[in-house]
């Protein structure tokens, strides 16, 4: 290609010994023109970021590029000197990342680390490069560019931080512009403003942009052409339209497929008998303030009413800070609600003693988000899930012999019992938790977005799992997402959170077919891929 | 066990276990080496090392032999730094993980409670704690762990403030473990490598505090210990320095080889922190 910006040939990157692989990267080979958008696409331990970062040599010194060359502008960035890169990264590259709060220096104002690019790269004198900012704030249309460059980094929302990311990568007219997962700690309707933010620039600017994701609804909505990794090695790349309507490789298909399709399954007959009612559901934070005065108060959840029939799969849907996660731990009861009655079983669980939660816990048991953070990282995986069962008075060997076959149930070798949660992946890790909750044959499973740090493919199967249990079981689930997407696969009923209040429920089919609330609405909207997605589910009907 | 693969990798750490045996292996040959009371008269006094070959490091000013008397004030130091060590740390986590698992007005009186100890110097705290309670070695060693625990415990309250949130001890609550199951079972088994390693910086001071008292003379007298003899070759310090040199020489190898130990122990249990 004769205009190409970057061209990757032959590169192959070692990892130091110990490893899971030799290679994070084996005989990588592509390109990217100017004027397009090059996905890159794969689960997490794929590569792809490891090949962002060979391409800014900001590689860990334990792992080296042993082959192959990166050509940008007629050199080859394996073979540049330090002083090189500095001139190359910044103008003639740039990037930006997941996550903008680390990214960005909390002790210096947005302006001035905006600023900062034009005072290290070039002569500008202290105003033009202060218009410069606020020209550039106002092309990645921060409201109110002023007030912007005067904050400090934690007085922005996250995606008006991202939104700064974006205008300090393009200070300087990069040439190619590389863009780690930027929107994979933003909300959804954030995300879609964000994604339309890069295009539109790219369009503008003539930038050539390399986007790393995992997520093929992002990849529908943003990609010119489309790199597809496994292992470290490009199994599959063409134009975007190509790809994704004619994905040759099987592990491209596997992914297509694992992307969970934005339509609810047929309606499931549903018990007319309630097993968890929650009728006026409210807690309130305070903070600060002396005495009572000048405190400020945070409405977590307000006035929340629900039910859940028996055997069914209540999603609550929400974005960050909507409360309902606060939901979820009041069901619970690991935070206290203020007010309002959790009636389960006939009893009231909001106003139960602290003592009598203990007891009647085997009752609603919860999975955790985190697969990482949810499991005593001292303990083997049979006691973490043999736990709950003896606190409750089984005997330690019986409690063991059970979690064995919990072990079988969740699709887990029963020998790994003998193994430490490091020892196993993140699904792996999730299938314990979830044996640990089901250990003590719960009526009621409250699950904090159990699958939010999986990969796309495991969060399928996980997602199968918890629908098998279901019927099995019979459990009933309350099921806490941001995903409108994995909600519509599991969940008969729905409820949108929003400012810890409940705006619209009803059935899957009707929230998601036919929503009424404008913020349902606009939710809906915003799930990227979401034409593809309904042309593909039309195609497949 | 990595954690002992990554300790062994290390030279100081090492280098620091070996010095700590020859130290453990004094004080368990001491009695069999000398089998007379350390304390007894043995020959003339002042008598300079290598002079005579029935006294290696030479005598004191009362004529005791300065070899006995290093080696079983090894075992006088090894026993007030273990055992006050242990009474710090103990104190220490049990007021930590009271207060960073609780919190709200328990932790405020616990820690306001630590503030105290803390403001006054420990020496001179020591000093009260010996003048009052007498010096005998129970004492010296209970009054030296008394003095040592607040450092411990603000660093338990530190990891259990960081621990008791996380999600594996919620999922312990949502399953019906009581508090002190949540507290000894889940979280203080991780919040305990850091205090493992402060540990040796505790035994270390201790070991210090025991010679700083004897020098003033504030020591049990009727034990050999390290610090006794210093005090001692005080009195002729200007002369036959050697008296107070070679146990000063005995308490720098203790304390240097203790902190390698627990800077190794640091370094293989918190592998990340390990400065490259």
């Amino acid at each position: 290609m004769s205009d190409s910006v970057l061209s990757i040939e032959d590169l192959s990157v070692r990892l130091p010994v110990g490893a899971d692989r030799a290679r994070a990267l084996a005989n990588v080979s592509l390109s990217v023109s100017a004027n397009e958008i090059l996905c890159v696409v794969g689960e997490s331990g794929s590569g792809k970021s490891v090949m962002a970062n060979a391409i800014m040599r900001l590689l860990p010194p334990e792992v080296r590029i042993e082959t192959g060359h990166i050509m940008f502008e007629r050199s080859d960035l394996c073979a540049a000197s330090l002083a090189e890169m500095r001139h190359v990264r910044g103008k003639g590259i740039s990037m930006i990342f997941q996550e903008p709060m680390t990214a960005l220096n909390p002790l210096r104002t947005i302006g001035d680390q905006v600023g900062e690019m034009f005072s290290v790269h070039t002569d500008l004198s202290k105003a033009d490069i202060q218009k410069k900012v606020k020209g550039l704030l106002a092309d990645v249309r921060i409201p109110d560019p002023d007030g912007a460059a005067r904050a400090y980094p934690h007085e922005l929302s996250g995606g008006q931080r991202q939104r700064a990311m974006i205008a300090m990568a393009l200070a300087l007219d990069p040439k190619l512009l590389i863009a780690d997962e930027p929107t994979t700690a933003l909300d959804v309707t954030t995300q879609a403003q964000i994604l339309k933010l890069i295009r539109d620039l790219q369009r503008r600017r003539n930038t050539a942009v390399l986007f790393i994701t995992h997520d093929f609804g992002v990849v529908a909505e943003i990609a010119d052409r489309v790199v597809v990794m496994q292992r470290g090695v490009v199994v599959e790349q063409g134009p975007a339209a190509a790809v994704l309507s004619h994905p040759q490789h099987a592990y491209t298909r596997q992914l297509i497929a694992a992307v969970p399709p934005l339509q609810a399954p047929p309606p499931r007959p549903l018990a007319s008998e309630n097993i968890l009612t929650l009728s006026g559901v409210s807690k309130t934070y305070r903070s600060g303030g002396f005495l009572g005065r000048g405190a400020r108060v945070t409405a977590a959840v307000k006035d929340v009413s629900l039910v859940l029939p028996k055997g069914a799969t209540l999603g609550i849907i929400g974005e960050s800070g909507s409360g309902k996660s606060t939901l979820a731990r009041c069901i619970v009861r690991l935070i206290d609600p203020d007010q309002g009655a959790i009636m389960l079983d006939g009893k009231n669980w909001a106003a139960m003693s602290h003592r009598d939660v203990r007891r009647e816990t085997r009752h609603i048991q919860m999975v955790f988000q985190d697969p990482f953070a949810s499991l005593n990282p001292r303990r083997k995986a049979a006691e973490l899930v043999a736990q709950g069962p003896i606190v409750h008075g089984m005997p330690r060997a019986e409690a063991i012999a059970e979690a064995r076959k919990l072990f079988a149930l969740v699709g887990l070798d029963p020998a790994a019992g003998d193994r430490f949660p490091h020892e196993f992946s993140g699904g792996q890790r999730q299938r314990i938790g979830l044996a640990r909750a089901l250990a003590l044959k719960p009526d009621v499973l409250v699950a904090d977005e159990p699958v939010s740090a999986l990969d796309v493919s495991v969060q399928a199967q996980v997602l199968r799992l918890l629908a098998e249990l279901r019927a099995q079981l019979g459990l009933s689930i309350v099921f806490i997402t941001h995903d409108l997407r994995v909600a519509a696969q599991i969940c008969d009923l729905v409820a949108v959170m929003k400012d810890g209040a409940i705006v619209e429920h009803g059935p899957t089919h009707e929230v998601f077919g036919s929503p009424r609330h404008p913020y349902t609405q606009a939710l809906l909207a915003s799930i990227p891929g979401g034409d593809f997605m309904r042309h593909r589910v039309a195609a497949g009907a | 066990m990595d954690a002992l693969k990554r300790y062994f990798r290390s030279p100081a750490a090492v280098a620091g276990l070996i010095l700590l045996m020859v130290v453990i292996a004094m004080a368990i040959s001491a009695g069999w080496l000398y089998p007379r009371d350390p304390l007894a008269l043995a020959g003339r006094p002042l008598l300079w090392p290598f002079s005579n070959p029935r006294f290696p490091l030479g005598t004191d000013n009362s004529g005791r032999d300065i070899a006995a008397q290093i080696f079983y004030g090894a075992r006088i130091s090894l026993l007030i730094g273990g055992v006050a060590t242990a009474i710090a740390i103990a104190i220490g986590i049990l007021v930590g993980a009271f207060a960073g698992y609780y919190g709200g007005w328990i932790d405020n009186v616990l820690m306001r409670i630590t503030e105290a100890f803390q403001t006054l110097p420990n020496f001179l705290l020591l000093l009260v704690l010996v003048a009052v309670f007498g010096s005998t070695l129970t004492t010296v060693t209970i009054a030296v762990g008394v003095v040592s625990w607040p450092a411990p415990a603000r660093l338990t309250r530190a990891e259990f403030l960081s621990l008791r949130n996380r999600e594996f001890v919620q999922a312990g609550r949502t399953l019906g473990l009581r508090d002190l199951q949540l507290i000894l079972g889940e979280i203080l088994p991780n919040a305990l490598p850091p205090v493992v390693v402060y540990a040796s910086v505790v035994m270390a001071v201790a070991i210090l505090l025991e010679s700083a008292l004897a020098f003033l003379h504030l020591s049990d007298p009727n034990v050999a210990s390290w610090g006794n003899l210093i005090g001692l070759g005080r009195d002729v310090l200007r002369v036959q320095w050697y008296v107070s040199a070679i146990p000063g020489v005995a308490i720098l190898v203790t304390v240097l080889a203790v902190s390698l130990v627990g800077q190794g122990l640091n370094d293989a249990l918190n592998p990340r922190l390990k400065s490259r």
